[in-house]
Parts: structure tokens; C-alpha cells; sequence
């Protein structure tokens, strides 16, 4: 327990976290790198075409790994702002603010990867559909969540109003991932992310799960960039920043 | 090579769909940079503002 604590204090001390994020980052962003180029060659080329959808499925190494983008990053900020509300801890809120366009981006992805997908396979770019219209929901989230953070200006009262609406749209999360159960909906049902065993040959499954890899640890690259910008830019007077900012 | 960039009639769909993504990718690590480079900016000028006070 001791050391524990310890560890959880020194992780809310703003210097710490700046200088481990610089020397973190590269440890995140070279494997990530190499694990989407393996993970592109392996889709585009070593994969055969599906025998139902041809070459067409090869949209799932870009639609699947976006879509878990916009619900890990967004359980990552839902979390991080939920911590920063119980602890008050100033680092936490800054985790969740460096999440925010990471995620409307990947979501913004999702949904239009998804829709070049479903012209072809369903005949239509986009239905009302549970698991569609979910996700256009997601989109709203972490928009709705970065314009309530640009229209409070003390970055304080930003953090808190804004990871309140944080954790009340985690409720979509879940929703989002079980739409295709519990609806009966056109997206088709998880081939990866299910108890029983994936339903893909290794050939697909394989450039898949270097794609989804590839992309977390891309996430946490990005994350530690901005997370030193908005940690940064919460210091007014600390004498650290000196040392920081010295080219 | 002609027939990979045909998809097997999917072009169309399979090639503007990797392009958005990676775009999208690359735009993450631009605005990350961005935002880190402006902060150190914005840090740089409250420093000086203060005058050397500290």
C-alpha cells in the first residue's frame, strides 16, 4: 500500500509527469509505427479477399481499428475525468482533455469508413441504425465535451464541467458495443471481440490485430504529447516550467 | 499492379477509406505537436513577463 501511494502522488505531480511522458513517448510511437505498416501490408496484400465481399472487407483494417479508437479513448477520458473529480487531481483532468480530438477524430473515421463500406455490402451510405446512430452520438459527445471546454475560460472550472459530461456519456459505451446484440441491426456482429472464438482465418485475423495494437499504442504516443502541452499550460507559477521550456 | 489498385472493383470505396484514415493519423501527430509547441510558447511568454522575478 505505501509504495502504491506513493507512486499515485508522484503521478499528480505535474514535473514527473512532464518529463516521463517525453521520455515515454518514443517507447509508443516507434512500435506503433512499425505495427500499422505490418498491419497495412498484411491487409492490403498477404490477406486473401473474403468470399462473400472480395477485396471490398479490406475496409475492416481501417473501419475496426477507428471505431475501438473512439470507444477505448473515450472509456480512457471518462475514467481520467472521473479521477480528477474524486481526487481533484489536476493531472487527471488534463489526461481527459488531451483525449478529446484524439477520439472525435477516430470517430469522425469510424463513421465515414463505415459508411464506404456499407454502400457497397448494404446498398446505402447511411441507415438510422442502433449501432450507426450510437456512434454519430459518440461524435457528439466529444464534440459537445471540447465546446463546453472552449467556452469556459478558467481552465479549472473547464476541467470540472467538462469531465461531469465526461462520465454521464460513458452510458454510450456500452450501448455502442452491444447494439448489435441486443437490436437487431444491419452492422454485422463482432468477429474479434467475442468469448467464443474469432470467426476469421489467421491470414485476416493476424493484420487486424496488428492494426488495433498498432493504433492504442499510436493513441498513447499522442496522448503523452498533448498530455505535456495541457499539463504545461495548467502551471502558472511553478519554477519548473523554466527548466521545461529552456530550448 | 493495376489490378491491386482495382480491388477487385471496390477502389472506389477501399482506397478513400485507408487515405481518410491515415490522414488522420498524421493529422493527430501535427495538432499534438501543435498543441505541445504553443504551450511551451505561451509558458516561454509568461517566464518573461514576470521579468526574471523568480
Amino acid at each position: 500500500m505505501g509504495w502504491t501511494w506513493t507512486w499515485f502522488h508522484r503521478l499528480g505531480s505535474p514535473p514527473y509527469i512532464y518529463g516521463l511522458a517525453a521520455r515515454l513517448t518514443p517507447w509508443f510511437a516507434w512500435p506503433a509505427g512499425a505495427l500499422i505498416v505490418g498491419g497495412l501490408y498484411g491487409g492490403l496484400v498477404l490477406a486473401p479477399p473474403d468470399y462473400q465481399q472480395g477485396d471490398g472487407f479490406r475496409i475492416i483494417y481501417v473501419h475496426a481499428p477507428s471505431a475501438w479508437m473512439s470507444l477505448m479513448v473515450y472509456t480512457t477520458m471518462a475514467v481520467s475525468a472521473g479521477i480528477g473529480l474524486i481526487w481533484r487531481m489536476k493531472v487527471a483532468h488534463a489526461v481527459a482533455a488531451s483525449c478529446a480530438p484524439v477520439g472525435a477524430s477516430f470517430t469522425f473515421a469510424a463513421l465515414v469508413t463505415g459508411a464506404l463500406w456499407g454502400q457497397p455490402m448494404w446498398g446505402t451510405y447511411w441507415e438510422w441504425d442502433p449501432r450507426l446512430t450510437s456512434e454519430l452520438i459518440l461524435l457528439f459527445l466529444y464534440l459537445g465535451y471540447m465546446g463546453l471546454r472552449s467556452a469556459i475560460e478558467d481552465v479549472q472550472r473547464a476541467d470540472r464541467m467538462s469531465a461531469v459530461l465526461a462520465v454521464v456519456g460513458v452510458v454510450n459505451v456500452p450501448i455502442i458495443h452491444y447494439s448489435v446484440t441486443w437490436w437487431n441491426s444491419l452492422h454485422q456482429a463482432p468477429s474479434v471481440m467475442r468469448l467464443a472464438k474469432p470467426t476469421m482465418p489467421p491470414s485476416m485475423l493476424i493484420p487486424l490485430l496488428l492494426m488495433l495494437l498498432g493504433f492504442t499504442l499510436f493513441f498513447f504516443a499522442v496522448l503523452l504529447v498533448r498530455l505535456r502541452g495541457e499539463v504545461l499550460s495548467r502551471e502558472r507559477s511553478a519554477t519548473w516550467i523554466r527548466e521545461a521550456v529552456s530550448p | 499492379m493495376s489490378e491491386f489498385l482495382d480491388m477487385g472493383g471496390y477502389a472506389g470505396y477501399v482506397w478513400p477509406s485507408y487515405g481518410l484514415t491515415l490522414a488522420i493519423v498524421v493529422l493527430n501527430i501535427v495538432w499534438a505537436r501543435r498543441l505541445l509547441a504553443r504551450s511551451r510558447e505561451e509558458a516561454r511568454r509568461r517566464l518573461a513577463m514576470r521579468g526574471g522575478a523568480t
